[in-house]
């Protein structure tokens, strides 16, 4: 038997809002992170907008010593640490003493693209100026894919499986579906999953390069059009991390923990880059089979889903994402779920897009309310076309929710859909 | 270089990478860096990048298979800098 997985923790570092409480305010005010980064004017990037968590040093000691900040030069790690950190003690679990047992039903998923980027080019310089010697020891750690998870599992002292998953853009949603696999198998009772992906040009260079960025609003951060605009010319780049902490039900009721939702299932596949799918562009059929086998890994039918938080990243790819969700649920019209992006606000946080975006889904879910799609106050015709503009509300909506679905594509034709209830 | 001078130099080094459950008056001339000062072993590289920047010196690697305790790091010192 399949035990029940539901989620009992959250934590989140956001370009507009590090920690729960002020990530849900920004939602719920639809206040931006977008912000002009002189750094990447002066590289000559096409794009100077960007979106990273604002920590300050003090933030950073809150969760990791002076001896582990020494020679740190991994931003990703550091949102990944604070982020899991603050789902592990929003869910009410103690770390394992250092000198005890570690904790054998705890794991962790921890998504990234890449890892420590800053630290690499660091090494790579030291390396070419023959002078490995000079790595020291923090070079590999940080530069690891499971870096973040190693870093997380040190802290904290897991003992069942720790890991890290790579699926571009997906990384997030596939992390929590892998956790929520692992639970429902009856593998560990506790996985602490999420992703993250590191701030700044070298990370965000190549998608620069491929002009899938937006060059257009530079000297406006806060008017770039966004998700669903009839005028998105792309994406603005972002970084941060997001973290959930998943439970056997069973567990969390017989401890009294607080319930956020219930995972009720979801899917994970791939368009094989054939048809429409390419590399960097996803194959249709794949994205809407996704959708349709997370309705049926769900059980549930497509008319229960209330609300869909959409992969939705401001490029002309917008009104293909809306038609196949359109085609998967059969949906359309007025008869459409309530949808939105938090990309207006945060750009694309690439890896840690999915986790980022998950908290967002659930905290919607636990506080009955749709965020804003901020500027999408002039909806792309062919969206107009399939979904009533009241579906895509750009402003804060207060309303009932129950089921929820959450997507996420990336690069490689890469899909997750994810199916979310409250309990 | 007298010993005592290297100690007082070495000391706030060596106390950058203890554990945070070993107090710092545990260092001493006698103390075996990792076994009890439970210093994490990777870190020994660490320490001898800083010692080398502290005292302008260069560590071989045949150096560092020496190097297990306080006293040994101030006798590689001593001879680093007298050579």
């Amino acid at each position: 038997m399949k035990h029940r997985v539901v989620i009992t923790g959250l934590g989140v570092v956001s370009p507009n809002g590090v920690g729960i409480n002020d990530f849900t305010q920004a939602l719920q005010n639809g206040t931006s992170g977008i912000r002009y980064f002189p750094e990447l004017r002066d590289l000559k990037f096409s794009c100077h907008l960007g979106a990273a968590p604002l920590i300050s040093e003090e933030k950073k000691r809150e969760y990791l010593t002076d001896l582990q900040l020494r020679n740190f030069n991994s931003s990703g790690i550091l949102y990944a640490v604070m982020a899991g950190m603050d789902a592990f003690k929003d869910a009410k679990l103690e770390v394992a003493s250092s000198e005890e047992e570690p904790l054998w039903n705890l794991g962790i998923i921890f998504g990234c693209g890449i890892s420590g980027v800053d630290k690499f080019r660091e090494a790579i310089y030291k390396i070419d100026d023959r002078n490995v010697r000079r790595l020291g020891s923090t070079s590999v750690a940080q530069t690891m894919t499971s870096g973040a998870s190693a870093y997380l599992s040190g802290i904290i002292g897991a003992g069942n499986m720790v890991t890290a998953n790579s699926s571009a853009c997906a990384s997030g949603t596939e992390a929590l579906l892998m956790g929520y696999h692992h639970i429902a198998n009856g593998k560990a009772t506790y996985m602490l999953c999420g992703s993250t992906s590191d701030s700044g040009p070298y990370i965000w260079g190549g998608f620069d390069a491929m002009k899938v960025t937006t060059y257009k609003y530079n000297d406006a951060p806060h008017m770039v059009a966004g998700p669903m605009h009839a005028d998105a010319s792309g994406f603005v780049p972002g970084s941060g991390a997001g973290a959930y902490l998943l439970e056997s039900l069973e567990s969390a009721q017989n401890r009294g923990a607080k319930i956020y939702a219930e995972i009720l299932g979801g899917d994970v596949n791939n368009g094989g880059q054939r048809r429409t799918g390419s590399m960097t562009a996803p194959n249709s059929l794949a994205v809407q089979n996704c959708i349709k086998n997370a309705l049926v890994d769900a059980n549930i039918a497509a008319s229960e889903i209330d609300y869909i938080n959409g992969h939705l990243t401001a490029t002309i790819k917008d009104p293909d994402e809306i038609e196949n969700w359109s085609i998967a649920l059969n949906r359309r019209g007025n008869k459409f779920p309530y949808i939105n992006s938090i990309k207006g606000m945060i750009g694309h946080c690439l890896a840690a897009s999915g986790s980022i975006e998950i908290v967002s889904t659930i905290l919607q879910l636990h506080h009955d309310f749709i965020f804003p799609n901020i500027n999408c106050n002039n909806l792309h015709p062919e969206i107009k076309a399939l979904v009533s503009s009241d579906k895509i509300p750009i402003e804060l909506k207060r309303i009932p929710l129950k089921t929820v679905a959450k997507a996420s594509f990336g690069f490689g034709d890469v899909n997750a859909c994810a199916i979310f209830r409250k309990i | 270089m007298t010993s005592e001078k290297i100690f007082t130099k070495l000391e706030p080094i060596i106390r950058t990478y203890l554990p945070e459950d070993v107090p710092s008056n545990e260092i001493n001339i006698d103390s075996d860096l990792t076994r009890e000062l439970n210093i994490n072993s990777a870190h020994l590289v660490d320490i001898v990048l800083d010692i080398e920047d502290a005292f302008d010196i260069e560590f071989k690697n045949e150096d560092m298979e020496n190097l297990r305790s306080i006293k040994d790091a101030i006798s590689l010192i001593q001879a680093k800098i007298s050579g």
